[in-house]
């Protein structure tokens, strides 16, 4: 509704396809120790996504995948290498890549509805009072959550706190959609529900979105593609696991087929040998 | 009976209300005054016993605001022109500390070259001051005023300087998510998210400078209900020196629930007691 000027996904025209829409080059980030060397936590991650692709990150704890993210995000720096999206250099964060935050992030002294103005406010400066209220309320719908608008976070379930995080990432209309375990924090129930749900919002705006996750069965339901990383520090992608499933999905019909056991345990597998 | 029987039904509705809000502060100030008045049944020459007071004191009770000649204002006057200069020095206090606060807890050379000088001007006692404001106003209600200005400081500049710095990174990574610029970080996240330390701070500050007002009074003389204490222990009325130290007691206790509202206002967020 606001990117008028922008152009769809749909018809790039630039040196770059609709494959490489984001491209990690020799990706590596070290931290100075204080003896005076440096450790060393992602060393040389080289990797492509596409513009309506959905990357899983998994990893055990403290293999840097956290850290791609964030680079990826502009929110930190690499010590070496480079990411380019459609083309361009990234080294800062932008509106085009919007992040949800394993721990939602939502400023508590908002309510749900101006936790998600903030974002509009902020990124499109242009746009009129009238359409502003227009799309957070088209938002809030999304995400089911109308009828907490004018509740305090600290007023709503850790499901709905995060379904704001996501309708304030998507109300930007990023092109890329980053999350930080975006599930880690929620009871089970909630948590297949809310896939549920975010799957269903990607797969009805389709978009490249980043998900780092320690869930296997969450990344073969809702990814396009797993990326398995070694063991930290000197983190690197050991193997990318294709997810055959076409979209929509269905999860029963997944867990139906021997396609699903097959991609699992050869995830399983890879993360045993690094435990 | 049936009164009586109504009476026995509320008791039993709201026995843990009635005792937990009522009875058992109650006891405290019963058992206070028993104490009191044990000594001054046994020692009658050091104080007077808590009725003796009570009807001595029903004069100033009743007529806060009178007037009868320069020297002899009402109680309510007295306890205006405190909570005057207290009101004053601290908003000018929390006006130069909120500031300072911030500068310490966003820029480390700030932090490094503040830090030290609070240390070794916190511990002085603000009454260390007063000469100085003396012999710089060469009157005694800017002087008070200043002290109070100097009380003020130390507990807001420590807390907004503490809440500055706490700010969690989840929001700091938003507002750069957002590319905030530098200005907008600071009115649309830092504040907001620091304001309940703030409040901490502004609380702590106005306790103290309602502590130090009385004593600032006692040496400045004046009008106010510190130099009131000191006069009518000079005249040995203690019963009003009792009535006194009640009602700045009273006073404290309502500065500190109506800074409570204030924050509960402007955060949103009950305070945090």
């Amino acid at each position: 509704m606001f990117d008028s000027t922008e152009t769809d996904t749909g018809n790039i025209t630039a040196d770059y396809g609709q494959e490489d829409f984001l491209v990690v080059e020799n990706l590596v980030k070290a931290f100075p120790k204080p003896d005076g060397g440096r450790t060393v936590i992602l060393d040389g991650i080289n990797l492509t996504i596409g513009a309506e692709e959905y990357i899983s990150v998994i990893g055990h704890s403290g293999c840097g995948k956290s850290t791609m993210l964030r680079i990826i995000a502009g929110l930190d720096k690499p010590t070496a290498g480079q990411i380019t999206l459609e083309g361009k250099e990234i080294r800062k964060p932008g509106a085009e890549r919007m992040m949800v935050f394993q721990n939602y992030a939502l400023l508590p002294w908002l309510t749900v509805k101006e936790n998600i103005r903030l974002a509009v406010d902020e990124v499109y400066k242009k746009a009129t009072r009238a359409e502003k209220v227009d799309s957070i309320n088209e938002h809030l719908a999304m995400v089911n959550l109308t009828e907490a608008a004018d509740k305090y976070p600290d007023e709503i379930s850790g499901g709905m706190k995060q379904r704001v995080g996501i309708a304030r990432a998507l109300i930007t209309r990023p092109k890329m959609l980053l999350m930080d375990e975006p599930f880690g924090a929620l009871d089970a129930l909630t948590k297949r529900k809310l896939q549920a749900q975010v799957l269903e919002i990607w797969e009805n705006h389709r978009q490249a979105a980043m998900m780092i996750t320690h869930d296997v069965d969450e990344a073969i339901y809702m990814s396009d593609r797993i990326i398995l990383m070694t063991n930290g520090p000197e983190a690197q992608i050991g193997e990318i696991l294709k997810v055959p499933f076409p979209h929509p999905r269905d999860r029963q019909k997944i867990l139906k087929s021997q396609e699903y056991y097959d991609l699992r345990n050869q995830a399983l597998e890879f993360l045993e040998q690094y435990q | 009976m049936l009164a009586v029987a109504g009476q026995a039904a509320w008791k039993k509705a709201k026995p843990l209300i009635l005792r937990d809000t009522f009875l058992l502060p109650l006891a405290g100030f019963a058992g206070l005054i028993t104490i009191w008045w044990a000594i001054a049944l046994f020692r009658p020459e050091l104080m007077p016993t808590p009725p003796q007071a009570l009807m001595e004191n029903l004069d100033a009770i009743f007529h806060p605001f009178h007037r009868r000649g320069p020297g002899d204002l009402g109680l309510g006057w007295l306890l205006l022109a405190s909570l005057r200069r207290v009101i004053i020095g601290f908003l000018i206090g929390a006006a130069v500390a909120i500031p300072v606060g911030f500068l310490i807890g966003m820029s480390k050379p700030a932090l490094l070259a503040i830090n030290p000088l609070i240390q070794v001007l916190k511990p002085v006692s603000p009454l260390a001051w007063l000469p100085i404001a003396l012999a710089i106003f060469n009157v005694a209600d800017p002087s008070a005023i200043f002290v109070i200005f100097i009380t003020s400081l130390w507990s807001t500049i420590i807390n907004t300087a503490l809440g500055v710095s706490s700010v969690p990174k989840d929001y700091q990574d938003v507002a750069q998510m957002l590319e905030m610029p530098a200005w907008k970080k600071i009115v649309k996240i830092i504040l907001p998210a620091s304001l309940p330390y703030i409040f901490t701070g502004l609380r702590i500050s106005l306790g103290i400078a309602w502590l130090v007002i009385v004593a600032v009074e006692m040496l400045t003389g004046g009008i106010g209900i510190g130099f009131f204490v000191w006069d009518e222990w000079s005249r040995l009325n203690l019963s009003s020196v009792f009535l006194a130290v009640f009602v700045i007691g009273i006073t404290g206790l309502i500065l500190d629930y109506i800074l409570g509202l204030v924050e509960t206002w402007v955060t949103h967020r009950p305070a945090r007691s």
